[in-house]
């Protein structure tokens, strides 16, 4: 009997798996002696999507880019006739004896998967097939085994340290909580996961939903909590659904509730959605969403393991480092210290996006560098671009320049570049994206999710994108770049919480790595990398002009001359570089230089 | 490339109506019951405000402070067609100015805005989560990837075709 997998996590649905999965079931239904069908979440290779798995007497094969019609062509050739369809669009396959093989193989093949290890392999919606693998046996042995404190120990002596981004050791944390006395403690998971770029979350939520449960139910367990809340954004619409399944499922099961295993533990959670504020990211602002107001930051301390949810003592965590958890209880710490580097044990998941040619999830020890991530992994850049710049931690990171590939991505080589760790978001730049662009494009939405109780975070940011926009119009000054740097200390000094206190890092290390793209901004009024508008020329290029004269129509200043089916031409002088003629052209013949 | 329905996988809500009643006084209800009152009228009209300050005895001050602090509350009615264009990170560098302008251009409303036939409201949002096929947008629960101007216009017309045939009132409201 076969069994046929269709990834069906968000970044497969936005391929289109649903259609190739709606196909598969009618040939199923005409086939049942032939084979199954069941579906799983992300495996990661988002660039591929949708992917479709056999399993048979050989191994696993996983097909690629599968479309409506090529599915009709597996299902003839390798579930009927047992012909493997071999060519490149096999990405990836195991055979029994464990080796691998596939186009796309060494994506897979360089990574370490804890966090990710049932992504993409299990169905999300069983609790059957998360027990066949091993799961809520963590729960298990942290229930009836063994004692809160050997809990909290074990996680000390694996070293995990938050996945969320500041990388506070997590056993630390959770003996703060465990510490405080109360008759009532919460747990917490931020699953808020709000940097753009980043999706690894969103993949564990909608790939192994149980994984993080179990994980929140032995940290219940070693601080003594009885309820949990899982703080999910509402944009994740499907992680939330398999969320409550999973729950459900859960309950049934006795893995949530009274005497769970008949330890006389009793822990319950819940599922609360965010309504869409970046800095509710921010666990005591997190909390105070919970509490259904206004998401804004409260001081500390009281620190949250002291006074949190509703002033009890509360320990909260991201879905990355609960995820981890079960994994450390069942294998032991030893077996998670001993990957990655001593300071920074463990994996870490990166969303690789942006200019990278293989966009997608990778999980990989501590310590790996920049380079073997990009382009090992990632494949290098998209297109044949030049490799300017990966940027790391979202709003609160920075830009790396190339010329630092080799550093080591941990909690230490990271943060002295000035980025940081952050969530895991990885977007990759290349020559075509400017970083002064790219700096405005950050303060522009810190700016508007700063919840403005800080002066500084409110209207300091404001002012440095005045700055920005500034710059980026053409109408910089000199003294521009030392106002910003003045404005940058004066932010991260004055805030309360981590949305300010990182707030300026994009400016500081777009500053601090290209200060000669400021310049040319500023003093030569041209944008190096051709993405400023004010400061490019709108060329049509004459080899993809078919002479439509839609430009010409739409142009407001009639600066684009030229007879039908000719090459138009852009009038420089009259032109008043609004980019109608880029937005209207159907040929994409019209380029900034 | 087009997909249908991820949204609706996600669990049936319960009603306005229902959540209002059964309200017992525990806290942090307020935002749950907002999301509902969205979720029924499509926004948050006045009226709701009202009925949920009546109900948990929250002052109306302190839940439209609520309403305009997340940015997934609406005090306006939305449009037949809401088109949110990804301006997160990945979609950045991969050209969403030129995304975000064409829709603009097309539907002659700016970022926030609803067009006057009813039928499109454009928002931009942080991050659909689909930074592989950047640039992406979302129109209702339908999302669309690797978007070029000439793509999107395309699509645009096809929704404006389907607004206008089908003789459903103009706005979203239930």
């Amino acid at each position: 009997m076969k069994k046929i997998i269709v990834g069906m996590g968000t970044c497969g649905l936005s391929a289109g798996a649903q259609p190739v999965y709606d196909r598969l079931k009618v040939l199923v239904k005409a086939h049942p002696e032939a084979c199954e069908l069941d579906i799983t979440g992300c495996i990661g290779m988002c660039f591929r999507e949708p992917l479709v798995e056999i399993q048979d007497d050989t191994g696993r094969t996983i097909y690629g880019d599968v479309s409506a019609e090529f599915v009709d062509e597996i299902f003839k050739d390798h579930v009927l006739n047992d012909r493997r369809i071999d060519d490149e669009r096999i990405i990836y396959g195991v055979n029994h004896d464990g080796t691998t093989f596939g186009s796309e193989a060494a994506f897979l093949d360089l990574q370490e998967r804890i966090v990710l290890r049932n992504c993409g392999i299990i169905n999300p919606e069983s609790i059957d097939d998360y027990e066949g693998i091993g799961g809520y046996q963590g729960l298990k042995t942290a229930l009836t085994e063994i004692t809160p404190e050997e809990i909290i120990q074990t996680m000390k002596d694996s070293g995990l340290r938050g996945r969320g981004g500041a990388g506070f050791p997590t056993g630390l944390k959770w003996s703060f909580a465990a510490s405080n006395k109360g008759d009532t403690k919460y747990v917490v998971c931020n699953a808020d996961e709000g940097d753009p770029g980043a999706f690894m979350d969103r993949s564990v939520l909608e790939g192994d939903p149980h994984a993080i449960l179990e994980g929140m139910i032995i940290c219940g367990k070693a601080i003594g909590a009885g309820f949990g809340y899982i703080y999910c954004r509402a944009e994740y619409p499907l992680a939330i659904a398999r969320l409550e399944k999973a729950i459900a499922a859960a309950r049934t099961k006795g893995y949530l509730g009274k005497n769970i295993f008949n330890s006389g533990f009793d822990f319950d959670l819940k599922i609360k959605q965010g309504a869409g504020a970046f800095v509710c990211g921010e666990e005591t602002a997190l909390f105070a969403s919970i509490e259904g107001e206004r998401g804004m930051p409260r001081i500390r301390p009281p620190f949250p393991a002291e006074k949190g949810l509703w002033q009890k003592p509360t320990n909260n965590n991201n879905v990355e480092t609960f995820a981890n958890v079960p994994w450390i209880i069942t294998n032991g710490a030893s077996a998670y210290s001993s990957i990655g580097t001593t300071k920074s044990p463990g994996t870490k998941v990166f969303a690789l996006a942006g200019k990278v040619a293989k966009g997608g999830l990778a999980e990989v020890p501590m310590g790996t560098s920049i380079e073997q991530l990009v382009f090992s992994i990632g494949g290098g850049i998209k297109d044949g671009g030049v490799f300017k710049a990966v940027q790391m931690g979202g709003p609160s990171g920075g830009c790396i320049p190339a010329s630092l590939k080799h550093t080591p991505v941990d909690f230490e080589s990271i943060p002295a570049t000035g980025a940081i760790m952050g969530s895991g978001g990885m977007v990759v730049m290349d020559q075509g994206t400017c970083m002064v662009g790219i700096a405005k494009f950050f303060l522009d939405f810190t700016q508007s999710e700063s919840c403005g109780k800080c002066t500084f975070c409110r209207i300091g940011t404001l002012r440095m994108l005045e700055i920005l926009e500034r710059i980026t119009r053409g109408e910089g000054v000199p003294e521009d770049i030392s106002k910003l740097e003045k404005l940058s200390i004066q932010i991260k000094e004055a805030s309360l919480c981590g949305l300010g206190q990182t707030a300026p890092n994009p400016v500081q290390t777009t500053i601090r790595y290209y200060l000669d793209e400021y310049r040319a901004h500023i003093e030569d009024k041209k944008c190096p990398a051709g993405e400023c508008e004010a400061l490019v020329d709108f060329i049509i290029i004459p080899e993809k002009c078919v002479g439509c004269t839609l430009c010409a129509r739409n142009c407001p200043v009639d600066a684009i001359t030229g007879k039908v089916k000719e090459v138009h031409i852009i009038d420089q002088e009259k032109c008043v570089k609004c980019g109608k003629c880029i937005t209207s052209c159907n040929f994409n013949a019209v380029v900034k230089r | 490339m087009v997909v249908k329905g991820v949204m609706k996988t996600a669990a049936k809500k319960e009603s306005f109506n229902y959540r209002l009643w059964r309200y017992d006084g525990a806290p942090g209800e307020l935002i749950p019951l907002l999301q509902s009152a969205q979720e029924h009228f499509g926004y948050i009209p006045r009226r709701a405000i009202t009925y949920i300050s009546g109900v948990t005895a929250i002052p109306e001050s302190d839940i439209y402070g609520v309403i305009t602090f997340y940015s997934q509350f609406r005090l306006q009615p939305m449009g037949k067609f809401v088109v949110r264009a990804c301006a997160g990170t990945a979609c950045h560098v991969s050209g969403a100015k030129a995304i975000i302008d064409t829709i603009e251009d097309e539907l002659g409303i700016e970022v926030g805005d609803t067009s006057e036939d009813g039928l499109f409201t454009f928002l931009t949002v942080a991050c659909i989560g689909c930074c592989s096929l950047a640039p992406v947008m979302m129109i209702n629960d339908d999302t669309h990837g690797r978007l070029t101007p000439a793509s999107l216009r395309k699509i645009l017309k096809k929704y404006r075709r389907e607004g206008k045939d089908s003789a459903e009132g103009a706005v979203g409201v239930s």
